[in-house]
């Protein structure tokens, strides 16, 4: 079964100074979205393998559309995220369902590697709610200066009965990241962690 | 560019494959490009604003090319257009209007002497302040099945001292248009107008 997609946005963002100082090489942010119809809308559903499967086809769309917009090759992908907002005909679950099980490993495959969790957020809400998705390295988690986070919304989505899907691909860190940690160049991103 | 500071530059794509009804032969997508950058006038009132409409024009031209490359390069694509500023809230809307000339002729020049005026919107705002864009056809305003917007804002911007600047592309009428008045397919094209 294959998501009925209403609209898919994509969304690129460069910044080049912060504060004054320059930002070199610009920090680069991209997030993909697609509106779906929630097949459980209104009703309660027991199996939620629509969904999940739903999901599996998400990630790869989702993050090619990431990695396409940003110019990249896979491999230069920095770090990733994940979230969903369900329209208030659905549930909770339903967000869960699209992200968890089977989201992941296509959207690995878009981005070369990502050996670390894809950090996620999900949350109920209307037209025009703002989805925030946590971004995080997506070979160690432990990367300091990669954790963020980019804001999508639509003023149009999710109706009831629909869900938005993101998913959030950098190929850098924060502008301006001084607050210590591990680093892009110390990773070694084979635990996922460290 | 020597009098214009940008801060970050982002881009969105929206493609629209169905509201509802039959899903589009052809999606509609709608694309924006908004570039944050400093406000030289924040902060004071200054007279003369003028000279800046010519620094801001290779800034509209550089915006108006990226603006059809995301939609893939081909002038041919695009039917409708709009622009719009949001001025951070120590400057006043007064500023925004600097926008008209070199938003508008910028995308008038890259879309090969499109011969509508271009539709466009402005307002004083603080970040995560919204601006709803007008669309309408590019060679005829009239033309009732291009008449749309496309909501455009991000969390980081403006600050007060900046202003947002926008311009927005569409490659077709909305995805169920159905409202009857003037069809693209009618138009004369002359004028602008019909």
């Amino acid at each position: 079964m294959s998501a009925d997609i209403r609209k898919i946005a994509v969304w690129v963002e460069e910044v080049f100074t912060e504060m004054g100082q320059p930002v070199t090489p610009p920090t680069r942010k991209a997030v993909a979205v697609a509106v779906i119809r929630n097949p459980f809308a209104g009703r309660y559903q027991a199996d939620l393998s629509e969904l999940i499967e739903i999901g599996a086809e998400l990630g790869g769309i989702l993050g090619d559309k990431c990695v396409a917009a940003l110019g990249i090759t896979p491999d230069q992908a920095q770090s990733y995220g994940k979230a969903a907002m369900v329209g208030e005909a659905g549930e909770l679950e339903h967000a869960a369902a699209i992200l968890h099980p089977k989201l992941g490993a296509p959207l690995r495959v878009s981005v070369g590697k990502g050996a670390a969790l894809v950090p996620s957020s999900k949350k109920m809400g209307g037209p025009g709610q703002v989805l925030d998705v946590p971004l995080g390295h997506k070979d160690a988690a432990y990367v300091r200066s990669h954790f963020d986070g980019i804001e999508v919304r639509l003023n149009d989505a999710p109706r009831a009965g629909e869900i938005m899907v993101a998913v959030a691909v950098t190929d850098s860190g924060r502008p301006l990241a001084r607050v210590g940690g591990l680093t892009h160049d110390q990773a070694d991103g084979k635990d996922g962690l460290r | 560019m020597p009098d214009v500071h940008i801060r970050k530059i982002a881009t969105v794509v929206e493609e629209i494959f169905h509201e509802g009804g039959p899903r589009a032969e052809k999606p509609l997508r709608r694309a924006a490009i908004i570039a944050v950058i400093a406000n030289p006038f924040a902060g004071r009132y200054v007279a003369d604003i003028q000279p800046f409409m010519d620094d801001l024009k290779p800034l509209g031209l550089m915006m108006a090319k990226r603006l059809l490359a995301v939609l893939g390069g081909d002038p041919a694509v695009v039917e409708g257009y709009g622009k719009g500023i949001i001025i951070g809230a120590a400057g006043e809307v007064e500023h925004g209007a600097l926008w008209h000339s070199p938003g508008g002729y910028a995308m008038r020049e890259v879309l090969g002497d499109t011969r509508a005026i271009v539709p466009s919107a402005k307002k004083v705002g603080g970040v995560g302040a919204r601006l709803d864009v007008p669309v309408t056809h590019v060679n005829a305003s009239y033309v009732r099945s291009h008449f749309d917007s496309m909501e455009v804002g991000m969390n980081d911007a403006p600050r007060a001292d900046e202003m947002a600047v926008v311009l927005v592309m569409t490659t077709g009428p909305r995805v169920h248009a159905r409202s009857g008045g003037l069809a693209a397919g009618d138009i004369k094209g002359e004028d602008g107008l019909r």
